[in-house]
């Protein structure tokens, strides 16, 4: 094989401007697509910049390497983010992001494998991306291959059934190659986790399944490395990050704001939101 | 007539899956509890370390598959027909047929002849879940010697399959000369009067029912059509012009299967009389499968009966 052109990991500083940057970008494309959900977006910035920029080992130029790093988005609709990220590390070119949503676009409103370099899963229905990951997870070991898989998952969407089926899976088959990262944002569409239905408490649901079960504050890289960190020192069981986060992060009037779950901000709302961004 | 030799497509589909093992260490079988039925398990044995017991828990399974064959492994899912696509079609849809990915759900107890354990287990809606998904390969094997050749020929293609099986033995059509190609229907009887489109199960009883006809002096042309999708549109535009009569049998609702996809063709290219041998819209029940075949009108008495009903419209 010839010689590997591996994205360079940012140094740890350089983290919050990057998660920044991604933050614009998530503003302006949805604004740019009049649809989209940026609060489940902005909720995870941290997470994926930190997977992405540091902690990842991955190849834009080299998009199927067999043993790079996975990340699954399971929240498919926190695909601005990702779109995001993977534009930023050179996956895709950052003009495309505002083709979000259009048609011919390779940005699809929910992520879909086929059409975007980078995205290692189709999704868009809630509750799936544990189960692929675990797929993936099980091809490493089978392949006696030594990448890891990170698993992106919305708090809401833990209402799903299937999440506790793939929770009481991947700890079965002893898969400490993967690590779920719950952003726990606490909030679903409509309304409050436990208002709709309470996913409370959930570390002690991930921790009784057969996880290890690490929580920290979501929007803090210290913490997020080390949690990241610690998960790969762990064996014979998968890690979950409880992540407690806030939608909308970043954006005042976005923050803890249902109202932006699936919104678009207006023209003058995202001038507002990119100010208070610079 | 002599005594047709029975044989279980389950069992065909279980050792094929062995040679495939041996030959290729990428495939990978899972199945949701069920593999002693679904005959997975002598896979199970032979590479335990490639076999995935998911539980009872069929959308994690599809899941498990889809991410899987996007590593690069040629993924067959088992359980019954009931439960995938029937419990999975959303994770079937977005994890494994979206992405296009190289999964082969294989489900058996496929139809009413499921038998005693009754309209929960029995499975007349699978056909139109899988032919609805885009680019779906959808197939109805006829006996265990085609059984065997689908699973290999599955195996070779990519994307995303569903493959349906019964759950009883059925007598042995083909011979072992006999070559099965994706999307090729299998003439196994010319005739003029009219066509007999059958699928699976149905294609016995398809036989014997021309069998018998061919005493009363009807001369019946029987398809075997193991393909629903894509279906073979050109043999049956041939049977219509050449026959100018069809009449379709599968053990399927009568809402989106064989008759529903050989209908859309007959109707676009060659409109001839036709009428469709499947289950009302009804719910079956517990009971022998012969006797639910013969209470729900799916023998060679039915077929026979709408055969004749068929070419006095033409």
């Amino acid at each position: 094989m010839s010689k590997l052109d591996l994205f360079t990991p940012i140094a740890a500083e350089e983290l919050p401007a990057t998660a920044k940057k991604l933050r614009r970008h998530i503003i302006k494309m949805i604004t740019a697509a009049g649809s989209g959900h940026p609060g489940g977006s902005l909720s995870a910035v941290e997470m994926v910049t930190a997977l992405y920029f540091r902690v990842m080992r991955h190849s834009p130029t080299n998009v199927d390497w067999v043993d790079r790093d996975r990340f699954v988005l399971s929240k498919g609709h926190a695909a601005p983010l990702l779109y995001a990220a993977l534009a930023e590390c050179g996956y895709v070119p950052t003009e495309e992001l505002y083709t979000l949503r259009k048609l011919n676009s390779r940005l699809q409103g929910h992520t879909d494998k086929t059409a975007t370099p980078g995205v290692e899963m189709s999704s868009g229905s809630l509750g799936q991306g544990l189960s692929f990951s675990i797929g993936i997870a099980l091809a490493a070991r089978l392949n006696e291959q030594d990448y890891r898989v990170y698993t992106l998952l919305g708090g809401g969407e833990c209402d799903e059934g299937q999440v506790w089926e793939a929770a009481m899976a991947a700890p079965h088959f002893k898969l400490d190659n993967m690590v779920a990262l719950i952003d726990n944002n606490r909030l679903q569409i409509d309304g409050w986790n436990k208002d709709i239905m309470n996913v409370e408490p959930i570390a002690e649901k991930w921790h009784s399944f057969g996880w290890h079960t690490i929580e920290i504050d979501g929007h803090n890289f210290e913490q997020i490395l080390s949690a990241l960190d610690k998960a790969e020192a762990i064996k014979g069981q998968p890690t979950a990050i409880i992540a407690h986060t806030i939608k909308g992060k970043g954006v005042s009037f976005m923050e803890n704001n249902v109202d932006f779950h699936g919104k678009a901000p207006t023209p003058e709302e995202a001038e507002q939101a990119l100010k208070e961004l610079e | 007539m002599a005594k047709a030799i029975m044989a279980a497509p389950r069992d065909a589909y279980g050792k094929t899956l062995v040679e495939l093992g041996k030959e290729n260490r990428d495939i990978v079988v899972l199945d949701a509890d069920l593999s002693k039925s679904t005959r997975t398990i002598f896979f199970a044995r032979e590479f335990p370390e490639r076999f995935f017991d998911c539980g009872i828990a069929e959308q994690n399974m599809i899941g498990i598959a889809s991410g899987l064959a996007a590593s690069g492994k040629t993924a067959f899912t088992s359980s019954f027909a009931v439960f995938t696509p029937g419990r999975c079609f959303d994770q079937i849809r977005i994890s494994a047929a979206l992405p296009h990915l190289n999964i082969k759900v294989v489900a058996t107890h496929g139809g009413i002849s499921v038998g005693e354990d009754g309209a929960s287990h029995q499975a007349i809606e699978d056909f139109a879940l899988a032919c609805a998904i885009p680019g779906m390969r959808v197939i109805v094997p006829t006996d265990a010697v085609e059984t065997a050749q689908v699973i290999r020929e599955a195996a070779n293609i990519g994307g995303p399959f569903y493959i349906r099986l019964p759950r009883s033995s059925v007598p042995l059509i083909h011979s072992d000369s006999y070559h099965f190609e994706l999307g090729k229907s299998a003439p196994l009887r010319e005739g003029k009067d009219i066509t007999i489109i059958a699928a699976g199960v149905m294609v016995s009883a398809a036989l014997q029912a021309a069998a018998e006809l061919e005493k009363d002096g009807v001369d019946c042309r029987v398809l075997s059509m193991p393909t629903l999708k894509p279906i073979d549109e050109g043999a049956i535009i041939k049977a219509a012009r050449e026959t100018g009569a069809i009449v379709t049998a599968e053990e399927h609702s009568k809402f989106g299967g064989l008759g529903s996809i050989v209908s859309q063709a007959v109707t676009k290219n060659s409109p001839v009389p036709m009428s469709m041998i499947a289950i009302n819209d009804i719910f079956a029940e517990s009971g022998k499968p012969a006797q639910l075949l013969q209470k729900y009108g799916l023998t060679a008495v039915d077929i026979k009966r709408e055969v004749i009903s068929t070419i006095s419209r033409k």
